[in-house]
């Protein structure tokens, strides 16, 4: 191995260090003040309804999805998702509605649903001129919730 | 310089007339998933093949991608013109054509350029780059063929074509540097290629594959920028001149699922005996 040679696979080497090490410090923290900031960057819980209010004129012109939220009890519907999104964000709610994978387990939901969902609440905060940070950190705790969605 | 910007400009008319084309429907994924187009076709940055597959079908989608790139190097120029579809985010097909303009040997090679087709495949076989917890995973073929190999030929190359195979695995970590979401990705490539096979495949010091890895790590900025670098290791075949690694600095603008322009500072290392070639990097890609 030539000098040149060695050094690339030591910057390589370096460039999988911090890869590595970006993984590993997905989840260093708890769920606790870093939350309840987030609760507030949302615009706490006024915010936050005004935001799932936006999202569901979105799905309503939204032929992708718009059938999946017939016939809904749309102020249930939005008080529940609101609250679920509130909890979830550190504020002082709780989320009483089914669990997610129940919820939506006779849905069959499509990735492109699932998609076209993620795709409408990016905009409905982008609506509610919600920071990049916010939006990145509520995406990051809502992603997990594919699986169960999904049904996978 | 100049002729960048020439060259930028006609891109431009070009973007122009494929656009109005693709604004139909690009797909559901989103924005900014499907990456930009490699120089050999495939989705991913410029350099290196990502996870992800091209455009925005998602599971009950068609779609696809048309891609111009160029970068001006030292005493090089490589342009890069290539389409590729998408079967519901499963099964990505690429055909391309890749071109060395041979700017300062030319004359006395009494060549114009080195130039290859590729043809490549990307499937998905696992996971997904946003929700997944560990993230995408996809297996992919790049076939190249040489369309001129009297130089490769004259300085060792053992074949004019040949295939590269690789893994790709890619994750997108939500708000994880300064609550910006980060795009991380891993390539281990099996290859042959001289100089990505624009110099032939196997040579007078090595004629077997070789494992090379390759990454890159991009961070939105929000959902339309992403800054990042690239690096590809390279294996080293041919006796007559040393061949380098190479790695970039790029920057992405993704508008909306119709456009994407790539900008980026590409280091190619040494190229046939001329040292250090690096220069300025774009590319338009237009999804459909």
């Amino acid at each position: 191995m030539t000098p040149e040679r060695f050094m690339n696979a030591i910057r390589f080497t370096l460039l999988l260090l911090v890869l590595g090490g970006l993984t590993a410090c997905q989840h260093p923290h708890t769920p606790d003040h870093r939350d309840a900031d987030l609760y507030q960057a949302l615009g706490e819980r006024a915010g936050i309804e005004t935001m799932v209010e936006n999202l569901l004129y979105l799905i309503v012109e939204d032929e992708r999805i718009a059938f999946q939220f017939k016939g809904i009890d749309v102020a249930h519907f939005h008080r529940q998702l609101s609250d679920q999104i509130c909890e979830l964000s550190g504020g002082p709610c709780l989320y009483t509605g089914r669990k997610m994978r129940e919820s939506h387990s006779a849905m069959a939901i499509t990735e492109t649903q699932f998609n076209a969902l993620t795709e409408n609440l990016i905009l409905a905060m982008e609506q509610n001129r919600i920071p990049t940070g916010a939006q990145n950190r509520l995406l990051a705790l809502l992603a997990p919730l594919h699986q169960d969605i999904r049904g996978l | 310089m100049m002729r960048l910007i020439r060259t930028s400009c006609t891109t431009l008319v070009l973007a122009a007339l494929v656009i109005p084309m693709a604004s139909a429907d690009p797909g559901s994924r989103i924005w900014a998933t499907g990456g930009v187009t490699t120089i050999e076709g495939s989705a991913g940055g410029g350099l290196v093949p990502w996870a992800m597959l091209s455009g925005y079908a998602s599971d009950r989608e068609w779609g696809g991608t048309l891609a111009l790139t160029r970068a001006e190097l030292d005493d090089f120029t490589v342009s890069f013109t290539g389409v590729t579809l998408n079967w519901r985010n499963r099964l990505e097909v690429s055909v391309g054509r890749q071109t060395l303009d041979l700017d300062t040997l030319g004359a006395a090679l009494g060549e114009d350029e080195l130039s290859q087709d590729i043809f490549g495949v990307k499937t998905r076989l696992w996971g997904d780059v946003l929700y997944h917890r560990y993230g995408q995973w996809s297996a992919g073929l790049q076939h190249k063929r040489n369309r001129t190999f009297t130089i490769p030929d004259a300085v060792g190359a053992r074949d004019d074509s040949g295939t590269d195979v690789y893994l790709s695995g890619s994750k997108l970590f939500f708000a994880a540097v300064l609550d910006r979401n980060l795009l991380a990705n891993i390539t281990v490539r099996g290859t042959k290629a001289n100089q990505g096979g624009l110099l032939g495949f196997g040579g007078d010091q090595d004629d077997g594959y070789e494992a090379q890895f390759e990454s890159s790590l991009g961070v939105f900025i929000d959902r339309r920028w992403l800054a990042g670098v690239e690096y590809r290791q390279k294996p080293d075949n041919l006796g007559f001149a040393r061949e380098d690694d190479w790695w970039d600095l790029f920057i992405a603008w993704v508008p909306d699922r119709s456009l994407a322009v790539t900008a980026a500072w590409v280091n190619l290392g040494d190229i046939a005996g001329l040292e250090n070639q690096q220069g300025a990097y774009l590319s338009l890609q237009g999804s459909f």
